[in-house]
């Protein structure tokens, strides 16, 4: 017999038997147990490769390139990190670092090395711990909240000068979905089964 | 309701992982101590029925954030050079900005972001720490929905720290036009990371543990 927990009001109860795509609720707060998702290990894989790709082009290529007189400036996610620490806003630069690419690159990375040999067979070394700080580094990145963000400087912009998305801005487009998709994939207690209770 | 109660009761002494969510029994030496620390089995990691010192810390990372909170709002969070003439934003002129200019649903959604997440996360958790310490016993529920909404609003409050780091990175011309992040940026973004520690610090559980002392009394 399994145990599952409500992490808001600690109620426990025997694990439902929930259908694949299927959620349970807390029956005495309301809160979600869990979502399960039985082929979670194929899909979120999938789902993080393409998000590592994307990553990778949405990083190297400029997201915005803004045109004034002649002048023509490009940016990308680290050169407005870059801009702030060379402003002296030093702490907002890192604050940005860490939400908008140290935490989404490493729970992408953090993901494909947990997921990928649970893919093909047993569980990575080390799996465990990169798992718990997949969980940890989660609420960190924030890369939705970052789109919205350049919807809005394109429109402060807009009467300033003419502004051109890049190429990065369309890897950003598809990224979001799909970093939305693979958290709704990511059956977070089936992985850890597979981690914790070896074959 | 009934498969709860028993759980609850002493007959099962239990905690949660707060990483992996695995159940663990507890042996009984530990039982009577709320905060004492167990490995989880699964994970690794410390496990606890409750978050150790969850009310003063949580009380800590809320009156930081209402200390940063003024000059958020009063200083500006950035500066708009064009054509020679600078320009001082605070959180509330970008706002007016958007609205003066049309565009309403970004104007909303930066309105809601930016002004009504942080007061709400702010009011909302002190309202459930001076609930918890008043012994409340007022709808356990709404209240714990009231957690889980302040938990996953949160973060939508950085659009306009990174509303600053866009426009830095791309005007910066001199004279002609530049924008340069001003210090409301430090404490607007200090408000959203200590608010964010604050919703992560407080045990919604914590709710729950006077309705559960009822329970056992019957
Ligand atoms: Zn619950
Ligand atoms: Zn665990």
């Amino acid at each position: 017999m399994r145990w599952v927990g409500c992490q808001v009001c600690d109620g426990v109860v025997e694990e439902p038997e929930v259908p694949d795509g299927g959620s349970a609720v807390c029956g005495r707060c309301g809160a979600l147990l869990f979502r399960r998702r039985r082929r979670t290990v194929e899909i979120t894989f999938a789902l993080m490769v393409a998000a590592a790709i994307l990553f990778a082009v949405a990083n190297a290529y400029p997201f915005l390139a803004f045109e004034m007189q002649g002048q023509v400036t490009h940016t990308t996610l680290g050169s407005g990190v870059q801009a702030l620490w060379e402003q002296g806003s030093r702490a907002v630069a890192g604050l940005v670092l860490f939400t908008t690419i140290l935490s989404p690159a490493s729970e992408i990375l953090l993901l494909l090395y947990v997921l990928a040999p649970l893919h093909f067979g047993a569980p990575a070394p080390g799996a465990v711990v990169a798992m718990r700080w997949v969980s940890r580094l989660k609420p960190w990145s924030m890369m939705e909240v970052f789109l919205i963000g350049i919807l809005v400087a394109v429109v402060k912009l807009a009467d300033m000068a003419e502004i051109v998305p890049g190429v990065a801005l369309w890897a950003f487009a598809v990224l979001i979905p799909i970093l939305a998709g693979a958290a709704a994939f990511l059956d977070t207690e089936l992985v850890w089964r597979r981690l914790g209770e070896p074959a | 309701m009934s498969a709860l109660a028993s759980a609850a009761g002493p007959g099962f002494p239990y905690a949660q992982c707060h990483t992996c969510r695995l159940v663990v029994a507890i042996p009984p030496v530990a039982a009577h101590d709320a905060h004492a620390a167990l490995g989880c089995p699964r994970c690794g990691s410390d496990v606890h029925r409750r978050k150790p010192d969850s009310l003063s810390r949580t009380w800590a990372f809320l009156i930081a954030a209402i200390l940063c909170y003024l000059p958020a709002n009063l200083y500006p969070i950035m500066s708009v050079t064009s054509l020679g003439r600078t320009q001082a934003d605070t959180i509330l002129s970008g706002v007016v900005f958007l609205f003066s200019h049309g565009m309403w649903p970004l104007a909303f959604v930066v309105f809601v972001a930016s002004v009504v997440v942080p007061v709400l996360k702010i009011v909302a958790l002190v309202g459930l720490l001076a609930s918890v310490q008043r012994r409340s016993r007022w709808d356990p529920r709404r209240r714990s929905l009231v957690y889980r909404v302040v938990e996953a609003i949160g973060r939508w409050s950085m659009v306009d720290v990174y509303v600053v780091t866009i426009l830095a990175a791309l005007v910066h011309m001199g004279k002609v036009a530049a924008v340069e992040a001003e210090a409301g940026a430090f404490f607007f973004g200090a408000v959203v990371v200590l608010t964010l520690f604050a919703a992560e610090s407080f045990d919604p559980r914590l709710i729950w543990d006077v309705i559960e002392e009822r329970d056992e009394q019957r």
